[in-house]
């Protein structure tokens, strides 16, 4: 396939170094007039983006381990939230029972979901597996808004919600929390691949099927595996996110944010998820610091957007993703 | 004869005809007899059913122009499209600002239209350039919220959330403002598309196309200009769903973002899958079932809600959710849609009784 030669990639750079530096020098400027602003957005953006990062990592296992892209991730993550949240209020368990069981609650619906749905799709085209999770993605909607109301409901405080000053940054302490939770959970999941015999066995299946089912491993039961991981930690990604926001039928458009974070990590790379969550978070908040009043609202909504097209226009695979050699 | 057990060509002529049997072309002109005599028919129709079927008609061939165009760039190139919804509200956005602010007359601004969704369609395909499948579904997917963002906050151009009230056309003197008068256009564009739908799938780059969602390699390796098809295709098809825009927005009068969703998009792609991917009539079947579909479940939600309450909106989820179940049942159970259907029932009635 032609793509640009040497000579051609170094014009592109100059031409996009020459295309970024105004906004580039405006950002500079304005960073400079008040860097506490620049501060808070900066920190806020972490903690969300901690959370991108945690739902990236649950795209990315399911990706890894079967090819499937899986659109309904966020549907996961409201589900989780909404679970969490009536085991919290409706059945007014404490908090340490309600996480145990929405994790329970999660584990049985991504078994499910792997057995019924994804199992039946192996093998078929690209289309269709993207189109049956779009369609999952409209049930766990559907009964997500039938089941609960479509009004926004909020949390009980889980965290403390005194505020901590770091200079003139003001954090409220769910940022913290959140950040550190998602942080925790990404270091615990590091440790479960680089150690355990699952964890190893879920690498080798993400390698070669054949030779992971040749060394004995179950690749049906690593599939199974990845989707209760992929849940759970989505549906903790919503808790975090929940008790920030609230939680609404819209609450699953917040999933559509991991495929700029895994577009810019690559799509194969739990590093680079955890990365590109991290940055898709910083950016949509400065964005929205910065250029709402410009582009008007939404801007926080459809900049990451922008910032994936311009990826996959400049650096298709991401940072860290495998690039694709064929050979014919 | 109904249909041919085998092939029996005598000449180029009769081997390129789209209609293969009489049998085939007389249902054909009956269709077409159907076709023109169904807008006259309609009222009592529709009064009988309790609907405005005109109404449902031109929604329908509205969708199926759409739903061929996104056919080709998915069914037959393999590039999945997630955008084609935005592309849709380009194109209508695009014949309304035409036709009202710049005062181009409809019958231009129609093809215009097109061309405007077309380009747009095109920027978003250059990443096809080096990916596929995925990314490519990802890439369209972010195409659709940059412009959505742009029809509801770029203002002064679009009207942002207030939308844009936008005329009737008018043939001759004759306005096209009733359900009826707008039928006739919107179905000779419908046959239209058709044909060329069909007619380019069967052309040097209809092969192309289908070389490439097969096997691209191979296909670059025989000589295809790989890239240069993909972005044909996205073009082509981008300039179809973009006069199905247009041709909604004259028939609506007001267009607003908020119909030009993702949802749309994905109704387009559940369409042409339920339908067929790669199949000129699966198209038309798909738009067909996914125009009726909310209008059949619409029937139990009115019963119920004399009975019950709450009805309405635990329906209008139930029917969202509905919409969502087929799609994946429709890819677990039958994958390769209606018309794979159709065509295996015909075969199995060719031989009856003795199919073997």
């Amino acid at each position: 396939m032609k793509t640009p030669g040497k000579m051609g990639s170094r014009f592109l750079w100059v031409l996009g170094a020459v295309i970024a530096f105004k906004p580039l020098e405006w950002m500079a400027v304005k960073i400079y007039q008040d860097p506490w602003f620049f501060l808070q957005l900066l920190v806020q953006g972490f903690a969300v983006g901690s959370v991108y990062s945690l739902v990236a990592l649950g795209f990315v296992l399911i990706y890894k381990a079967s090819g499937v892209i899986n659109f309904a991730q966020g549907e996961l993550l409201m589900l989780g939230a909404y679970a969490c949240l009536a085991f919290l209020v409706q059945a007014n368990l404490p908090l340490w029972a309600a996480i145990g069981l929405t994790v329970v609650v999660m584990v049985l619906v991504a078994l499910v979901l792997e057995r019924l749905v994804l199992r039946p799709l192996i093998g078929e085209p690209v289309i269709s597996i993207i189109m049956a999770t779009i369609g999952l993605a409209a049930v766990f909607k559907a009964a997500t808004a039938a089941a609960w109301g479509t009004q926004l409901r909020s949390f009980p405080a889980i965290f403390p919600d005194q505020p901590v000053h770091l200079g003139q940054v003001i954090i409220s302490q769910v940022y913290i929390w959140t950040f550190g939770t998602a942080m925790l959970l990404m270091i615990v999941f590091a440790l479960f691949f680089k150690f355990t015999r699952l964890g190893i066995a879920m690498r080798a299946t993400a390698n070669s099927h054949q030779v992971a089912l040749s060394m004995g491993i179950s690749v049906k039961t690593i599939f199974a595996l990845s989707w209760c991981i992929s849940a759970v930690v989505s549906a903790i990604g919503g808790v975090l996110i929940g008790s920030i926001n609230g939680v609404n039928i819209t609450f699953s458009d917040f999933g559509l944010k991991v495929f700029p974070a895994v577009i810019l990590g690559g799509l194969d790379s739990i590093p680079g998820a955890v990365i590109g969550g991290l940055v898709v978070g910083i950016l949509e908040n400065l964005s929205g610091g910065y250029l709402s009043r410009i582009f008007g609202g939404g801007v926080k909504e459809v900049a990451p957007f922008v910032f994936l097209v311009i990826i996959l226009m400049i650096k298709p695979y991401g940072l860290f993703g495998t690039k694709e050699i064929e050979r014919v | 004869m109904t249909t041919k057990c085998g092939v029996f060509h005598q000449s180029y002529k009769s081997e390129m005809a789209i209609f293969q049997t009489w049998f085939a072309r007389g249902w054909m002109a009956l269709l077409f007899a159907w076709m023109l005599v169904f807008p006259f028919v309609a009222k009592p129709m529709g009064k009988a059913l309790g609907t405005n079927v005109l109404y449902l008609a031109n929604l329908i061939g509205i969708y199926i122009i759409g739903a061929q165009g996104l056919n080709l760039l998915t069914g037959y190139t393999g590039q999945i499209s997630l955008g084609h919804g935005a592309f849709m509200g380009v194109g209508a956005y695009a014949s309304a600002i035409l036709t009202m602010r710049l005062g181009v007359p409809f019958w231009f601004a129609l093809p215009l239209s097109g061309l405007v969704a077309a380009v747009v369609g095109m920027f978003f395909g250059i990443p096809s350039l080096r990916l596929k499948g995925l990314y490519l579904a990802i890439a369209t997917m972010a195409a659709q919220f940059i412009i959505q963002f742009a029809m509801r906050n770029w203002t002064a151009v679009t009207g942002g959330s207030d939308g844009m009230s936008v005329r009737a056309p008018v043939f001759f003197g004759l306005p096209l403002n009733t359900d009826r008068r707008y039928y006739f256009l919107v179905y000779t564009l419908v046959i239209a598309a058709t044909l060329f739908t069909k007619n380019l799938t069967r052309s040097r780059s209809g092969r192309a196309f289908v070389a490439i969602r097969d096997r691209y390699l191979s296909a670059e390796v025989m000589g295809v200009n790989v890239w240069g098809y993909r972005i044909l295709s996205f073009g082509v098809s981008s300039f179809m769903v973009g006069v199905a825009g247009s041709l909604w927005a004259h028939y609506v009068l007001v267009i607003s973002d908020e119909h030009f969703t993702i949802g749309l998009s994905v109704q387009y792609l559940a369409s042409i899958i339920i339908g067929g991917l790669g199949s000129v009539t699966g198209a038309i079947y798909g738009a067909i079932f996914m125009t009726l579909l909310p209008e059949l479940l619409r029937i139990p939600e009115r019963a119920l809600s004399h009975v019950w309450e709450n009805a309405f909106t635990i329906m209008n989820s139930l029917r969202e959710g509905t919409f969502g179940l087929l799609v994946v049942l429709f890819i677990i159970f039958e994958p390769d849609g209606l018309a794979h259907r159709w065509n295996k029932i015909k075969a199995y009635w060719k031989l009856w009784p003795f199919s073997y």
